[in-house]
């Protein structure tokens, strides 16, 4: 038989074809990669000079995003919604995933190949697509949403909520859920047909019913999924942008109520309207979503870490 | 390799002969479900749908399908004369057939490299190339914006494709070098008996991981065909407008002109549709790491 050996096989130390190998991905990566990530966190320490870069100001900028009354309320406020729609995703979409991956894989099902491939459809599609769909059924111009809510006697609670300071933010974040639940439903599912069926069949012999087969067998063993789920949904959600621009533009209407990072990276660094564009504090504002991304990584590598441990023990 | 998964299955069914009664479990399962796959394809087909109605019709009744007497194509009709579509999408299948095509080989290439050499600080290249599947790139795009404007790049194909390929490889490496580990060292050592080298064994290689590269292919072209950030920012001119681009300015101007808008949505859908109708289990396989057959 044939046995697979995982030690890699030629030892010369140096190649030309290593080089021809490596070579390509190496240079792209850390040319239009790997330095601009560095160079926007240098960016961000200099500010608007007389000539060229300007002169280096150490970490002022971010005293100014964070405490500067032009600056600081839209950052919080960027940050503050950022977090519900964070809070949305995570109460409303990874569930809905969770839930609609147990019923793909339960053990008799009919058409589970053809439900799965129809649910997943809208992860396709591009944002602005999604966007604009949703902006056309929820206009009261078109009565669509309305003419649904009516249709179940839940016609009083329509309004235009695009244009509402509270509920904008909400139904943003939910077409957002609509468009991507297919990927933790797609997730979890994967994760769930790993589990060996010898111990949820053991388990249903012992007489479990499908809930406690789901709460002390299924979910313990697929936590993993739920870490890397969350910490998935946390770095494409704190990197947000498309959504927001093409339903409610650069200004993040009404008031700013829909804005994510984001769309305020977007508007300091690029300008939007009459606003000017600022590349080192757009710069700034990139390294302060590099710091809160990197947040989110690390408490996750560290929550993993600990799960582990445990395990161990 | 689909009835494999389904012949797992029905297997109880048979074995017990429970189930082919419908139990009210199984009826709930597929009510939820059926419920779902409504709610995610009825705003879709609603676009479709009322994309080809006459305006009166779209506003009166927008739930119903297009009779003889609602069918229109002017929407179609207003694109055809003040879009560029046909431009956007040929923009697009440039941009993402190009990218795409890079991220593949160069990915590959290096996965090799990483999975099949032994040579110094290995693991900590593997590493510093794994970073960026975590790191939006999009942090970088004011430094981008410079390199780009500095090698005069600006409002080119080119920008985009070099970024897109940057931001794909690091998920094409790890994935394509994870897959390469496997490649049987036996082959490869009676490869090199009778006398192949280095570059030889590498498209023994790669043709052997086509299912892995066609699943990277997958995972990496949605996002680069869909994105509306570096088209916005470095290609913005209407003769290099991406497809989700030039939709987006489309709907941007025309947004009271209903048949149009709706006609550029369904336009703007069917590339990828169409590609989703025929991968569709590449799709979904790329997405759940292989674990369906």
């Amino acid at each position: 038989m044939a046995t697979i050996d995982r030690r890699p096989t030629t030892r010369r130390r140096f190649s030309w074809p290593l080089l021809v190998f490596l070579g390509p991905a190496v240079l792209t990566y850390s040319v239009f990669m790997v330095f601009p990530l560095f160079d926007s966190l240098r960016l961000s320490l200099f500010g608007p000079g007389g000539s060229g870069l300007g002169v280096f100001v150490g970490l002022q900028n971010y005293v100014t995003l964070l405490t500067d009354p032009l600056w600081s309320p839209r950052f919080w406020g960027a940050l503050g919604n950022n977090l519900v729609f964070f809070a949305i995703h995570m109460l409303v979409q990874n569930p809905i995933g969770l839930l609609l991956a147990v019923l793909l894989t339960t053990r008799v099902l009919r058409g589970r190949a053809v439900y799965r491939t129809l649910i997943f459809a809208p992860t396709i599609l591009s944002v602005v697509i999604v966007g604009f769909i949703w902006k056309l059924i929820l206009s009261p111009l078109w009565g669509v949403a309305s003419g649904a809510l009516d249709a179940i006697g839940l016609g009083g609670l329509y309004g235009p909520w695009l244009g509402l300071e509270g509920p904008a933010l909400i139904v943003i974040s939910l077409m957002s859920v609509w468009q991507y639940v297919g990927i933790p439903m797609l997730l979890f599912s994967a994760a769930l047909l790993s589990i060996p069926d010898e111990i949820v069949e053991a388990a249903r012999v012992d007489g479990a019913g499908p809930f406690r087969i789901f709460s002390r067998i299924q979910m313990p063993l697929i936590a993993p999924t739920i870490g890397i789920v969350a910490v998935l949904t946390f770095v494409g959600n704190f990197n947000a942008f498309d959504l927001v621009y093409a339903v409610q533009g650069g200004l993040a209407g009404p008031e700013f109520s829909t804005d994510l990072m984001g769309t305020f990276f977007y508007r300091t660094f690029f300008g939007f309207q009459l606003q000017a564009g600022n590349p080192t504090m757009g710069a700034t504002v990139a390294g302060a979503m590099f710091v809160i991304i990197l947040l989110g990584v690390c408490l996750y590598l560290f929550g993993l870490q600990r799960r582990l441990q445990t395990y161990e023990a | 390799m689909t009835t494999q998964a389904q012949d797992a299955g029905r297997d109880p069914l048979v074995r017990s002969g429970r189930g082919l009664r419908v139990s009210p479990v199984g009826f709930g399962k597929h009510a939820i479900l059926l419920t779902y796959t409504v709610i995610a394809l009825f705003p879709i087909a609603l676009v479709v749908m009322n994309s080809f109605k006459s305006r009166a019709a779209i506003f009166d009744a927008p739930v119903q399908p297009p009779t003889a007497d609602t069918f229109s194509l002017i929407g179609y009709e207003t694109l055809a004369k003040r879009g560029d579509f046909l431009g956007y999408m040929g923009n697009s299948v440039i941009v993402t057939g190009v990218s795409l095509a890079l991220i593949l080989l160069f990915g590959a290439m290096a996965g090799f490299a990483l999975a099949r050499y032994r040579f110094t600080g290995n693991r900590l290249l593997g590493l510093y190339l794994a970073i960026g599947i975590m790191v939006p790139i999009r942090l970088g795009t004011v430094s981008i914006l410079n390199i780009i404007v500095g090698l005069g790049l600006a409002n080119t194909l080119v920008a985009l494709i070099l970024v897109y390929t940057a931001s794909g490889l690091p998920l094409a490496v790890f994935v394509l070098s994870q897959f390469f580990r496997e490649f049987p060292r036996d082959l490869e050592d009676a490869a090199r008996v009778d006398g192949a080298g280095d570059f030889t064994i590498f498209g023994m290689a790669a043709r052997l991981a086509r299912p892995a590269i066609a699943a990277v292919a997958v995972l990496t072209m949605i996002p680069v065909w869909n994105d509306l950030w570096w088209p916005l920012i470095l290609a913005s001119g209407r003769e290099t407008a991406t497809l989700t681009l030039g939709t987006q300015q489309f709907l941007g101007q025309f947004v009271s002109d209903w048949n149009a808008v709706l006609a550029a949505l369904t336009i703007a859908m069917v590339p990828m549709v169409a590609l989703y109708i025929v991968f569709s289990r590449q799709f979904i396989r790329g997405l759940m790491g292989g674990a369906v057959k």
